[in-house]
């Protein structure tokens, strides 16, 4: 990967503080989601298909391979192929049920 | 440093913002038609919307020196009753020799649905029809990587339409490959949470030398920055790269791209 013209002791520099506040925030998040009590029938934290991908991205962070940012994309992507027969909203969610169900399959986390 | 917005939505902006971007250096914009956050009554709604686009919105941005163009279409999210679509489609003709519109944009895939696609194919055709430029957008967080293949493919099954005229918007890190490897151009639309921000934008055109890559703010009624393009600019800066990469990401590359149109002018 072509490197920016700053070295990396310039870049930490540069972004530190603003990421040790993001990761805060990311903790934060987490810890908040386990303290909310479940709603009456709906899914669990383990069971939501959108908090099930984002713990499957973090750790994507830590494995120590490149392109990050490319891969949690694509670990919150619709994995299938073919056009949907309808379109059911307009909006999105942000992650796929399909990561749930294949995880499931595989056994993965 | 002047700058060009390629994708911005002015119909839903302050006119405060036409004097900010202007103050930023911004001197020419681009405005896809687009969803307007509810589902027009009637194809007439459009007829209106059109009307707005090349006859009000050139005239705001020119009280601030910024010239303005625009993209006629139906979007993707209006898509989904095809009838309906049709009789839009069908206005679009009689706009299309008005001096600011530069072709069919921006249309592409919301949801992935096969009614979608199949009024993507026929903006297409009315692209090749009249040999114009297309502005694509591509869908959202969990859509994007599949609706980006979709439309590649389709564009490619009409042999006629171009690559190097055809802009793929909204690309990220798991498309932006995809797109230019197929001799697409490529946009990056930096938006605070749902898109590309200005870091991650800079680390795209580090990692792909900036060729065939544009950035825009896609300032809308929505979460969005109209001043997006020159916080950018600040970044690439601030990173040490050379004035004249940030001048080819943000002026020369919409000027090479749009200037295919025949009707793009700077102020």
């Amino acid at each position: 990967m072509p490197a920016p013209p700053i070295d990396r002791t310039a870049v930490v520099d540069r972004y530190f503080i603003e990421h040790r506040a993001k990761l805060l925030d990311l903790a934060s998040y987490l810890d908040r989601v386990e303290r909310a009590a479940p709603r009456a029938g709906g899914a669990s934290a383990q069971t939501d298909f959108r908090h099930h991908a984002f713990v499957q991205a973090i750790a994507i962070l830590t494995d120590g391979r490149p392109e990050r940012t490319r891969r949690v994309l694509e670990l919150f992507s619709d994995p299938s192929t073919e056009p949907i027969e309808k379109a059911p909203m307009k909006g999105a969610t942000g992650a796929h049920p399909l990561t749930l169900t294949q995880s499931a399959k595989t056994g993965g986390a | 440093m002047t700058y060009i917005d390629p994708h911005i939505h002015m119909v839903s902006r302050t006119t405060d913002d036409y004097e900010r971007m202007r103050i930023a250096g911004c001197v020419a914009i681009t405005e896809p038609a687009f969803w307007a956050g509810y589902d027009r009554s009637s194809p007439q709604g459009f007829y209106d919307y059109f009307r707005l686009l090349t006859e009000m919105e050139p005239k705001r941005a020119a009280t601030y020196g910024i010239r303005h163009h625009t993209w006629l279409c139906i979007n993707p999210k209006e898509a989904e009753d095809p009838v309906f679509a049709r009789e839009v489609i069908k206005l679009i003709p009689q706009f299309l020799e008005r001096e600011n519109v530069l072709g069919i944009g921006e249309i592409g895939l919301n949801k992935n649905s096969r009614n979608e696609l199949t009024i993507l194919h026929e903006h297409l055709e009315l692209a090749a029809q009249h040999n114009l430029m297309v502005l694509v957008h591509t869908p959202h967080l969990e859509d994007k990587l599949k609706g980006t293949r979709l439309i590649l493919d389709a564009i490619e099954s009409h042999s006629s339409l171009d690559p190097g005229r055809v802009l793929i918007d909204h690309v990220e890190e798991h498309t932006v490959k995809l797109v230019l490897d197929r001799g697409f151009w490529a946009g990056m639309t930096l938006y605070p949470d749902t898109k590309c921000t200005p870091q991650r934008a800079a680390d795209i055109i580090e990692n792909f030398h900036g060729e065939r890559l544009w950035i825009n703010s896609a300032g809308d009624w929505g979460h969005s920055d109209p001043l997006a393009v020159p916080k950018c600019q600040i970044e690439l800066r601030g990173r040490g790269h050379h004035e004249d990469l940030i001048r080819k990401i943000s002026f020369d590359n919409p000027v090479t791209f749009l200037s295919q149109s025949g009707k793009f002018r700077v102020s």
